[in-house]
């Protein structure tokens, strides 16, 4: 599996198919037993998370964990943690990850907790983007969210793409993942099944029977 | 805003009873068992910082605590050394013997950390109680001096170490409410919150876990050192599971995690002790059943609990100011995006 600078590649795959297991040996959180992941010509399989996140990959965890007792502030705080050396520089984020989402200027002194689920799912994204990821790993931004805001939240993973984040989606959500990637995998009991251009994939009979059911 | 304004003269007001405290009371009797009071909550201060701020429960405190008043007791009784060098020396001891204990220690998690340091907080009540020729083994130790007069200032009075312990206590406090409110204190709080998600945004888990877990004991051997210079005799009791517990249970009606709960829950636990000492050792039969409710009712304690209250009050008022601007569409709305 190959993600290039600046594109957005999604992977997809059914409950247990192995994305999530590929985020977490990706970002540190478990050992590979065998294999190789480099990051910018740097072999970075068996660093600690820490390590991987100071070089630029990071990652916003599934099923929106934050900090809920802290506040909105607080959470983006915390992301750029790795950062936290450089104020300055962590300052002037502030205003490109509330630009993207604005409804959490607006919360900015509300606890995470307190949020809905899209907002919790929009922090978790800002909170990653503060720790200034060169690759950022989405896994099931769409998870638990109405139609709605699945397309609000995926037009801005479209726009944090172009902006110069390589971006690396999990989904299950195929058609809208599709929609806004420039190239996918499927994976199936953590093997590569099919890979291929978004058109190609969103042609593809048995994906479109698997995953689009239409 | 006048809730603030409640705490700002709440804690004033405590600042200037504990002041005054020598002046009001006269018993001789009442003072001894404050001090000691503030003395433990030295101790649980320290313990806070580890179990209330990054959620390890450890079970070697009070092992550290029994480091910080042999080191003190021994490097000025027997080795003869400067009191205040050797009060640094029980601090730095404390904290390396941390440092060391830690580094093993935080390759377990959960309930084996808890079992891990109990078993090394036993291995250090061993110690002392066995090693006959260096610590005195179940005789203890005694003839620890007074604290050394430091310029004009001397401890050999009730009331001098009275505010001396108070002065440390202050300090503790400061470095308590600093820790907390500082970046380091907000790592702390988010490994506790989810080890799994601090470490996804690139916080190193285990070096932070340390670093409080090395704080806690220099807390401990801080409130041990100032205990062995107060009480003036210290025995291998000092270092018993026994009193481990007591601290974790100031800290638990107190409130774990909190600010103010270690000194609320160790005064009001002290004073309890000691007006209920009739009952002896059937106390406990007392502390058991209100400790079980406690954890079910209000598991932060009596000061998380109050806060808990004062902020859902201060969360229905706000409700009622904005249900009555609001039109009736936007909790529909909110269940629409939540789902």
């Amino acid at each position: 599996m190959e993600v290039k600078r600046g594109e957005l590649v999604v992977l997809l795959g059914a409950n247990g198919a192995g994305k999530s297991t590929i985020f977490r040996t990706i970002s540190g959180l478990t050992k590979p037993s065998y294999g190789e992941i480099t990051f910018l010509d740097k072999k970075i399989s068996g660093w600690s998370p820490n390590r991987i996140v100071m070089l630029g990959v990071v990652q916003c965890a599934e099923g929106r964990k934050l900090f809920p007792g802290m506040t909105v502030f607080e959470n983006l705080k915390m992301g750029g943690f790795v950062h936290r050396q450089n104020k300055r520089e962590l300052k002037a984020l502030f205003p490109y990850v509330f630009d993207l989402f604005p409804i959490l200027r607006e919360k900015k002194d509300q606890p995470a907790g307190s949020l809905s689920g899209g907002q919790q799912q929009m922090l978790a994204i800002a909170r990653a983007l503060m720790a200034k990821p060169k690759l950022l790993l989405l896994d099931e931004p769409s998870l638990g969210l109405a139609p709605l805001i699945v397309k609000q939240l995926f037009d801005i993973i479209q726009r944090i793409n172009q902006e110069g984040t390589t971006v690396l989606l999990a989904e299950q959500n195929a058609s809208a993942a599709l929609k806004i990637a420039d190239r996918g995998y499927v994976i199936e009991s953590g093997e590569i099944v099919i890979e291929g251009s978004s058109e190609t994939l969103l042609n593809h009979d048995q994906i479109r029977k698997a995953y689009i059911g239409a | 805003m006048d809730k603030v304004m409640n705490i700002r003269n709440g804690v004033i007001l405590t600042f200037i009873i504990t002041l005054l405290l020598p002046f009001i009371v006269q018993s001789q009797y009442v003072l001894h068992v404050v001090t000691m009071a503030l003395i433990w909550a030295i101790s649980v201060y320290g313990y806070n910082m580890n179990v209330g701020y990054v959620g390890s429960l450890s079970l070697a405190h009070v092992g550290f605590f029994a480091i910080g008043a042999y080191t003190l007791g021994l490097l000025t009784v027997k080795a003869g050394w400067n009191f205040w060098l050797a009060f640094m020396a029980a601090l730095v001891l404390s904290a390396a013997i941390g440092f060391l204990v830690g580094l093993v220690s935080f390759r377990t998690k959960g309930h084996f950390f808890a079992i891990y340091t109990m078993c090394v907080g036993f291995i250090i009540y061993l110690i002392i109680d066995k090693w006959d020729s260096l610590t005195g083994g179940v005789r203890g130790l005694i003839g620890i001096p007074h604290p050394a007069p430091i310029g004009p200032l001397t401890f050999d009075t009730l009331t001098s170490q009275y505010y001396l312990v108070l002065f440390f206590l202050a300090v503790t406090i400061l470095v308590a409410k600093r820790l907390l409110h500082s970046l380091l204190g907000r790592t702390f709080l988010a490994v506790n919150n989810s080890e799994e998600l601090a470490r996804a945004i690139g916080i190193s888990t285990r070096k932070n876990q340390l670093l409080s877990f090395v704080i806690s004991c220099f807390f401990a051997g801080l409130a041990g050192a100032l205990y062995a210079s107060f009480v003036r005799f210290i025995g291998p009791d000092i270092a018993s599971i026994v009193l481990g517990f007591e601290m974790l249970m100031y800290l638990i009606i107190g409130g774990i995690g909190t600010l103010a709960g270690p000194l609320v829950g160790t005064l009001l636990m002290v004073w309890l002790t000691q007006s209920l000492q009739f009952l002896q050792d059937s106390r406990m039969v007392l502390f058991g059943p209100v400790l079980v409710l406690l954890v079910i009712f209000y598991p932060q304690g009596i000061v998380g609990g109050i806060t808990n209250h004062w902020r859902k009050r201060r969360k229905r008022s706000d409700l009622k100011h904005s249900e009555s601007k609001l039109p009736k569409q936007v909790p529909s709305h909110r269940v629409n995006a939540r789902r």
